[in-house]
């Protein structure tokens, strides 16, 4: 079901792991709905993203779209970063399959969500950036669903 | 071959291949209808009637009583809506319980828009239904107690005679949907007080595509598949013949190997519960400790996702199911995991093995080394782990 690139990105993930004193953190998902994502980014004086590292708790497509979303930032000015959307995450691994669609849409929040952090942290605005919808405790206190 | 460890048998199981060689001949040679009267057609017809004796004879049954079907999800629809059509006139009241398999919980879903009334029963931890919340929940308009003889995801046996017992003295049809316990466990219908009970042939080293309602002489409910006046005029369709012989054959074999394997299987199964929790660390066990089937186990590892966990194990050969909310394409997680009080992200990580005639030791160590490493390996790519360590320094600095 899914794409050889996913896979190879779910085998292989690029960039796991944490950054220490990172410039911008971002965790998005939640528990309930069997995702969290958090990425970690380091941000040079020129507002190039040095540095990109997630953790994943999730199914095969959330570790895949985790992977290829720091991949895809890595290297780019905030700017260039708030370009990389879901689709251009799911473009880069040859899709994905229509019910994993909400992955990719998770990776593109957990970008967003790291650089809000960095806008936070040294106190600017970021163009275009607004606050990221999603965050792990969303939901925890809703009851069960009952028959 | 590349390596394959088959640990998926609650879902479906192997064709033994003295099944395939029982159905072969119903292909190619005495591939007459059953309805025929010349030779052909008759020895269809005495196939069946044979494979019906086998099947009754493991139940305590009359032959009369085991109508062939489709599957277990049409014996389980069946015996649910023909009961609400045929005794909607004492009541519109069905109990069942939340850990039902789908064919039950969905047509129950269905009735209740069609103006009936159904109570869902709770479980207790171990997936037990809770007795004296059966008692409770039986009205004056109640027509049917629908409970599994044994849950296909974490295994719990449900206390059948028990409840039987309760059905009987209100007067309430029983039925039990046997479809992972048929072949597992010494039934009889008599003993339990069932009324109906479905099976299902792919379970037990059967063909797929075929399966029985058992419907207790004197239960009144009506075909469900209207048509020819087949299997006493209660279930229309040209008979499925080599599906049946090969039924009875499976069932033949798996009621004189039953002590033998399930033994076995047992022992496997133990062995396998026990490395898992004893060598992988924030690990538990879903479902009751003994009162389990024989072949099944269902552990659910903290702060991993199933659905990873799968795809790992498959890349190393091994076939096991989740209840994780990606493997059923929803997104919550097993409904029966959520039942027995799971929180969700527990629920997530869950994995179901359950082991066949063939499984060896040697596969069983094979899976818990790879589990193992997987598991390790998806722990250190979560958050939700590396926040657990990180409560933990914090807890172990004050």
């Amino acid at each position: 079901m899914y794409s050889e690139k996913v896979m190879d990105h779910f085998q292989n993930p690029r960039n796991v792991g944490e950054i220490e004193n990172a410039s911008g953190v971002g965790t998005v998902g939640n528990a309930k709905c069997g995702d969290i994502m958090r990425m970690y980014l380091d941000i040079d004086e020129n507002g190039i993203i040095q540095e990109a590292k997630f953790k994943t708790f999730g199914c095969g497509a959330a570790v895949a779209t985790s992977s290829m979303a720091t991949e895809l930032v890595k290297g780019k000015t905030i700017q260039e970063a708030l370009e990389v959307t879901n689709k251009a995450v799911m473009d880069a691994l040859d899709g994905l399959p229509p019910v994993k669609v909400h992955c990719s849409l998770l990776a593109e929040e957990a970008i967003h969500a790291a650089l809000w952090d960095y806008a936070e942290k040294h106190g600017i605005k970021i163009e275009g950036l607004t606050k990221p919808k999603s965050d792990i405790h969303e939901g925890e206190e809703e009851e069960q669903e009952e028959y | 071959m590349e390596k394959l460890i088959y640990l998926d048998n609650a879902a479906t199981t192997k064709t033994s291949p003295s099944v395939v060689e029982a159905m072969l001949p119903y292909f190619s040679e005495l591939y007459g209808n059953a309805s025929s009267i010349y030779s052909i057609g008759t020895k269809s017809k005495e196939a069946i009637n044979k494979s019906r004796e086998t099947i009754a004879a493991t139940l305590g049954a009359k032959p009369e009583e085991i109508y062939f079907t489709a599957g277990g999800s049409e014996a389980d629809n069946w015996a649910l809506k023909a009961t609400a059509e045929a005794y909607a006139s004492k009541g519109k009241h069905i109990i069942t319980t939340k850990i039902e398999h789908h064919a039950i919980l969905h047509s129950c879903e269905y009735l209740e828009k069609k103006g009936y009334e159904v109570t869902y029963l709770d479980v207790d931890e171990d997936g037990v239904v809770k007795l004296d919340q059966l008692e409770k929940a039986i009205r004056p308009d109640t027509i049917l107690i629908s409970v599994m003889y044994a849950n296909n995801e974490i295994g719990t046996i449900q206390p059948i005679r028990e409840i039987g017992e309760i059905a009987k003295k209100h007067g309430i049809l029983f039925h039990t949907d046997a479809v992972q316990a048929y072949g597992q466990l010494p039934i009889n219908v008599d003993e339990c007080k069932i009324d109906m009970l479905s099976s299902s042939g792919h379970k037990l080293n059967g063909p797929k595509g075929i399966g029985f309602l058992y419907i207790r002489k004197g239960v009144k409910i009506r075909s469900f598949v209207h048509g020819g006046a087949q299997e006493r005029k209660r279930r229309a369709g040209t008979e499925n013949v080599p599906g049946i012989v090969g039924y009875a054959k499976a069932v033949e074999e798996a009621f004189a190997t039953m002590q033998e394997r399930t033994g076995q299987e047992r022992m496997l199964r133990d062995y396998l519960v026990d490395r898992v929790l004893q060598e992988i660390p924030y690990t538990r066990l879903n479902g009751h400790r003994t009162l389990r089937l024989p072949n099944n186990a269902n552990f659910s590892f903290q702060f991993i996702e199933g659905e990873s966990l799968l795809i790992m194990l498959d890349m190393e050969g091994i076939c096991g199911s989740s209840g994780s909310a990606c493997t059923s394409g929803s997104l919550d997680p097993s409904h029966v995991l959520l039942a027995i009080g799971l929180p969700h992200e527990i629920a997530h990580g869950s994995l179901r093995l359950t082991l066949g005639a063939d499984t060896t030791k040697e596969d069983i160590d094979y899976v818990v080394e790879k589990t193992k490493a997987i598991v390790e390996r998806l722990r250190s790519m979560s958050p939700l782990y590396e926040d657990f360590l990180a409560a933990g320094k914090k807890g172990a600095g004050k």
